[in-house]
């Protein structure tokens, strides 16, 4: 399993690349793995606001849909178009071309609440076993 | 791992080994796919794909099928089968319900197995049991009996390598008896994939030797449940326990075909009643416009008001949509009527397309 070390993360599988006061967020190689193929990705439009470990996307399996959680809050600024055509991105690239969104971050200092990559493989060590 | 007191086929070792994904299944646990869902349905559709289906129930029957109880249990025209060929039909309750879906082959003029799903087979032999007569002889040999699926444009000229030629004279829904792992065994040219394809019947012994024999031709992979889903429901194949089940009948599911009304069956008076009565509502299968997948139990609006129920939902990966299955106020169950998919915020626009959803299957070719 693939748990970049520069990256912070959920407990429901996201993970946020923080750099200033933008975060780019998308779901983790665990999380595409469990899901399966992925084949269809709802992200909300830019300019929305979004809040820390609310739901704010739909991310679908040929088996089911799940609901995806924003690692931040803040308003989206851009989302990643390239997975309404091509949502299998997010199996192929989880951390790179298979991201979901950017998020202007309302609350920098939200960072203390996700997890960093030690904490997060750590976690879904124990979640495997 | 198996907390649920799942069965297990004799092949689990072998899934395990492969790095499927396992998951209950009918009472069972059961491999849901090994490399994906989707390259595994697009193997079966162009090449060939080896499925587990060791968890059907299998029973044997002996004798005449109107003296021993058969015809009156199954609603297809069993009597008038031929040896060496299978029929598709239904086992109803009094009150018209299906109590499972069944394929009956008659082995010889006086010999039959029957095939079941998982789930109903304890159910269905109780069924079996009051309503043959003890001179059937009913045989639940689900325990010994496993069953592979090989299934694909490729499998004819595969198992002709495998098992002779003879295989390439099979009609669909005919079968034959052939050397298989030492034993005499029974092949059938049916599937639940719309694809050319067979069914091998084959001791729970043998099958480990068979499922090897078969992955040794690297044209053939492994595929699991996943798929044979999203297979079947392309389609537009009931499943029982979704699609079908106690509280539906073949008249509002489509299924009146599988039905013989010129002879008695069990059920056939509430059926009559509900067809004389008319059938409010119908199964239809329908095609979303997006790739958004509507699932079992959303619910089904027009006209500003509730008209019907998901009962099968799925990505599809032949038409790169959400397709589906669900029971519709009858004046909405015409090809080209449209309406809406719903659940909580999740709006899928849909269109009612006539079955099947996938036009392109080899199975009958």
């Amino acid at each position: 399993m693939n748990v970049p070390a520069n990256l912070f993360y959920t407990k429901e599988h996201e993970w946020a690349k923080i750099d200033g006061k933008t975060a780019t967020v998308g779901i983790t190689d665990h999380a595409q793995h469990a899901l399966g193929d992925i084949t269809f990705v709802e992200c909300p439009p830019a300019g929305k606001a979004v809040k820390q470990f609310d739901r704010y996307s739909t991310v679908e399996s040929v088996k089911a849909a799940s609901d995806v959680y924003a690692p931040v809050s803040g308003k989206v600024i851009k989302v990643n178009e390239e997975l309404k055509t091509k949502p299998e991105l997010v199996n192929q690239s989880p951390y790179e071309r298979g991201f979901f969104a950017c998020i202007e971050m309302s609350d920098p200092a939200e960072k203390a609440k996700l997890m960093d990559s030690q904490a997060y493989a750590a976690y879904v060590k124990e979640l495997e076993k | 791992m198996n907390p649920l007191e799942l069965k297990t086929t004799p092949l689990i070792e072998e899934h395990q080994r492969l790095g499927a994904k396992l998951a209950p299944f009918g009472g069972w646990l059961m491999p849901i796919q090994y490399e994906g869902i989707i390259a595994e349905h697009a193997w079966t559709r162009s090449m060939c794909s080896v499925f587990d289906i060791c968890h059907m129930g299998e029973f044997l029957v002996d004798g005449d099928p109107v003296q021993n109880g058969l015809d009156k249990v199954l609603t297809g025209n069993v009597s008038a089968m031929a040896a060496g060929t299978c029929r598709y039909g239904f086992m109803l309750n009094e009150e018209g319900g299906i109590i499972d879906d069944v394929i009956a082959y008659r082995l010889t003029k006086d010999a039959w197995m029957l095939v079941v799903n998982a789930a109903t087979t304890d159910g269905d032999e109780a069924h079996l049991r009051k309503h043959l007569l003890p001179a059937a002889r009913l045989r639940n040999i689900s325990a010994e009996t496993a069953k592979l699926d090989v299934q694909g444009p490729r499998s004819e000229e595969i198992l002709k390598t495998m098992f002779g030629r003879e295989i390439g004279k099979l009609d669909y829904y005919g079968f034959g008896f052939f050397p298989v792992c030492g034993e005499r065994n029974i092949i059938s040219r049916t599937g639940y994939t719309g694809e050319r394809g067979y069914e091998i019947y084959v001791s729970a012994g043998k099958v480990n030797d068979l499922w090897a024999m078969l992955l040794e031709n690297k044209d053939v992979k492994p595929a699991g449940l996943g798929a044979r889903d999203t297979l079947r429901l392309e389609m537009c194949y009931p499943l029982y326990g979704q699609d079908i089940d106690s509280r539906t009948g073949p008249e509002e599911a489509g299924l009146l075909k599988f039905v013989d009304l010129n002879k008695d069956f069990i059920g056939k008076e509430q059926l009559l009643q509900k067809h004389r009565a008319g059938i409010p509502r119908k199964l239809v299968c329908f095609a979303a416009e997006s790739r958004r997948a509507p699932r079992h139990n959303y619910t089904i609006h027009a006209d500003g008001r509730k008209i019907g129920v998901v009962t099968s939902g799925s990505f599809s990966p032949s038409l790169t949509c959400g397709i589906g299955m669900g029971y519709v106020d009858k004046a909405f169950a015409e090809a080209g009527s449209r309406f809406v998919l719903k659940e909580n915020t999740v709006e899928i626009p849909a269109t009612v397309v006539s079955k099947p959803l996938y036009k392109k299957g080899t199975a009958r070719t």
